[in-house]
């Protein structure tokens, strides 16, 4: 049977969760955390499972946070790194997916530069899919992670005041990171360029933002996002200097903001340009690298229930692979021992 | 002149037109150092002391000195065609007492320290004030964007490619956003570029000539994308010299849907048809081209009903070599600062516009569109002045220019209407006042003010 607290196949995105599912995912994480800092901190939950971390794109400290994550719990880790080819990209996906469905893995954690191609591939295959960061749409688990470290330090969400610096147009931490923020009941401001600020978002509940002295006013988190180098150049940036002048986190705009306000940055940064290294590394404030810690207890949490949900799932008979269903049945290759 | 800075003045017997508050008619005015400290009917019960000096303006003008929105200054880069200095000895001469140059100069004006460059020259030279824009993208190349929020702060005004359109949707999309960010203004020189590769106006005469035309459609075109892109963006834009019958009546309807839309024309747009450029007259080779009868009425009916906001000259200095060659060959441009006043006074003269109208789309409004202090007469406010014969008849003799260049399309044109003296920061800093008026305390003449045949 699948997890009641979070009945769902996948973690695409944070877009339809409930605040009590939300809640739930956060709890599991809390525990996990206690397990990583103690001295044993592998479990048995996963056992015997296979995961396997499909990124389309590079990465280094989310497949990283991925694997360490399923490692903990005991599971077997593989991990593929793909070329995306330039040309049929959808029909090299949809082959990925089929190919690697029939090695019978338990959760694939998957991250594309494509909107939207974590789903497409989720509806081909029988296990759980976690997103990993599809394109500029959603990358949940950061989402998660960010709202844990938030909660651990302030003991809520609900009420607070959360800015959200930097390009959020092509930024799917943004994303996720408002629509969870928002469910759970806080209030978010978005503080960019016009140019970064993507068309209609005020509609999505946020409240929008140009300059940062008035946007950073009395917030309690100031979340900074990375500013990819190569739009910086001219086409939505005129350059790093101007950016940083205008729209750098440093010393002086962080004044705005209440005095125990959390400085949070999903990492890579890019010092000097989105943020200076005075605040970044400021022990007091900023919560940075607890982020990357906590993202290893959010991963763990995720990746159990829906490992979990994936063999009740495929103990009920459902096959993704279609007209192959009723073959792979009769030899009985989806269904695993269920939970 | 002196930099010295001046004690108490006050200009006695003037028609005193201020068109932000709508004055006209017989007054003075009092100025104290940099300052005007008073506007009245009458000052000191008619009884000056002492200390003060008297400036009997003999009935003439009195106005806030002109706010030119669009020159080009050719320093740094071009100081063959024109300096500061040159431009600004024209520019007091023509009673402009505030200017914004274009940042198409040599360094471009897309980076703090040729914008500073500029400002500090224009100070040393205390002529008139000038102001710069800043590029909207990097070498007026039309794809990056530049650093307009740092230039602002360095004192750029607002933005614009200069002679050039920014042709690309998506970096003008973008540089309206970009600088609606920081509440700045993107100024646009409406023409499509892949439309405009002709000489002059298209149609009977460019046939007859034998010239390449630039269609109409050019500047409509363009005007209509961005009119959509500033819809889309929110972002504050400005055509610059627009000239057709349809331009006026595309920013009309931007501005009654709401959109932070303005505009300018320059005197060749209300003075002047394509007709101009008969014999392959090089000097009114000018860009946009001069256009059609129907379109120059148009435009002078939308300075009318103020759908067009200021008059700016499109100061173009090109030097003899570049419009002496054959029509095709020559540069684009003319010659416009010395003939700002006079021509727009056409306006007032032809019983279009009071000259209190006049005056506004070349004072208040101008300053106003770029949240400049300038062009009102207020106490408070700098004395920037200029006295004025609205009626004396001259004849536009390029040869005699202050300026470098000598490109005017209005050489050898009748006009009506003479600087007499211009005041910057209460400085006296071009003067031409016959002797006899300044000393004409006795009999005063004040003439009642015209009103608009």
């Amino acid at each position: 049977m699948r997890d009641p607290a979070f009945p769902h196949r996948h973690l695409l995105g944070i877009e339809g969760l409930t605040p009590a599912e939300i809640n739930y995912l956060l709890d599991l994480s809390d525990r996990y955390v206690g397990v990583n800092r103690g001295p044993e901190k592998t479990s048995d939950a996963l056992r015997g499972r296979t995961i396997v971390n499909l990124f389309f794109e590079n990465s280094t400290r989310t497949r990283t946070s991925f694997e360490l994550a399923a490692k903990r719990l005991g599971a077997n880790v593989i991990n593929m790194q793909v070329e995306t080819s330039s040309v049929v990209k959808g029909e090299t996906l949809i082959d990925t997916a089929v190919t690697l469905n029939a090695m019978h893995p338990d959760v694939l954690a998957v991250r594309h530069p494509d909107s939207g191609a974590v789903k497409l591939l989720a509806d081909k295959v029988n296990c759980g899919v976690v997103n990993g960061g599809d394109g500029s749409h959603e990358h949940p688990t950061q989402a998660l992670l960010d709202a844990l470290t938030i909660r651990r330090r302030k003991g809520r969400l609900s009420g607070l005041l959360v800015a959200i610096c930097g390009d959020v147009l092509h930024s799917r931490v943004a994303r996720s990171n408002f629509l969870l923020l928002l469910t759970m009941g806080a209030r978010v401001r978005i503080i960019a360029p016009r140019t970064l600020i993507p068309s209609g978002v005020d509609r999505l509940g946020v409240e929008v933002f140009t300059d940062m002295t008035a946007g950073l006013k009395d917030v309690d988190i100031v979340m900074m996002l990375r500013v990819q180098s190569e739009r910086m150049r001219g086409s939505f940036i005129p350059s790093v200097r101007e950016y940083f002048h205008f729209f750098g986190l440093d010393r002086a705009k962080l004044g705005q903001a209440k005095p125990d306000a959390l400085i949070m940055h999903p990492g890579p940064m890019n010092r000097g340009t989105e943020i200076d290294s005075d605040v970044a590394d400021d022990v007091e404030r900023s919560v940075i690298r607890e982020q990357v810690e906590l993202g290893v207890a959010v991963r763990m949490a995720v990746l159990e229930v829906l490992a979990n949900n994936a063999s009740a799932h495929n103990a009920a008979g459902h096959n993704a692979a279609g007209h192959n269903a009723a073959a792979d049945s009769r030899q009985g290759l989806p269904g695993r021992t269920g939970t | 002149m002196s930099v010295a800075t001046p004690g108490r003045v006050a200009y006695i017997n003037a028609r005193v037109l201020d068109p932000a508050t709508g004055r006209d008619g017989p007054g003075e005015v009092l100025t104290s150092g940099e300052e005007i400290v008073d506007v009245a009917r009458k000052l000191f019960d008619g009884h000056p002391p002492a200390d003060v000096e008297v400036v009997d303006c003999g009935g003439m003008c009195l106005a806030p000195g002109l706010v030119d929105t669009r020159v080009q200054l050719r320093e740094p880069g071009e100081e063959h065609k024109e300096s500061l200095k040159s431009a600004g000895e024209a520019a007091v001469a023509a009673g402009v007492t505030t200017m914004v140059c274009l940042p198409n100069t040599n360094p471009i004006m897309d980076d703090e320290p040729t914008l500073e460059f500029v400002a500090r020259r224009a100070r040393l030279l205390a002529l008139t004030k000038v102001y710069c824009y800043g590029a909207i993208t990097k070498g007026l190349q039309g794809k990056e964007l530049a650093e307009m929020g740092l230039l602002a702060e360095a004192g750029a005004l607002a933005f614009t490619d200069a002679t050039r359109a920014v042709a690309d949707a998506q970096v003008m999309r973008r540089a309206l956003q970009y600088a609606a960010t920081f509440g700045l203004m993107i100024i646009q020189h409406p023409e499509e570029p892949t439309l405009a590769t002709g000489v002059m106006n298209s149609g009977e005469l460019a046939t007859r000539m034998g010239l390449a035309g630039i269609p109409r459609e050019a500047e409509i075109i363009m005007l209509e994308r961005d009119i959509r892109l500033v819809a889309m963006t929110d972002g504050r834009y400005h055509a610059a010299h627009i000239s057709t019958a349809d331009s006026v009546e595309i920013i009309a309807r931007a501005k009654a849907d709401g959109l932070k839309v303005s505009c300018d024309t320059a005197p060749f747009y209300f003075a002047l048809n394509e007709l101009a450029v008969t014999d392959y007259r090089t000097f009114a080779k000018l860009s946009p081209p001069l256009r059609a009868e129907n379109d120059r009425r148009a435009i002078v009916e939308g300075l009318k009903s103020g759908v067009i906001d200021a008059i700016a000259s499109d100061h173009a200095p090109q030097d003899s070599d570049s419009k002496r060659l054959p029509f095709p060959q020559a540069a684009f441009g003319g010659s416009g600062l010395e003939t700002l006043l006079a021509v727009s006074l056409d306006l007032y003269h032809n019983g279009d516009m009071s000259l209190l109208e006049v005056l506004r789309r070349l004072t208040s409004a101008p300053a106003d569109l770029l949240g400049l202090e300038a062009g009102r007469l207020a106490k408070g406010r700098k004395a920037d002045l200029t006295i004025f014969d609205p009626d004396q008849g001259w004849k536009v003799i390029a040869d005699k220019f202050k300026s470098k260049s000598k490109n005017s399309p209005f050489d050898g044109r009748p006009v009506q209407g003479r600087v007499l003296r211009t005041v910057v920061d209460g400085r006296v800093v071009f003067n031409a006042m016959p002797h006899a008026a300044k000393e004409s305390t006795a009999s005063p003449v004040n003439r009642t003010p015209a009103k608009a045949r």
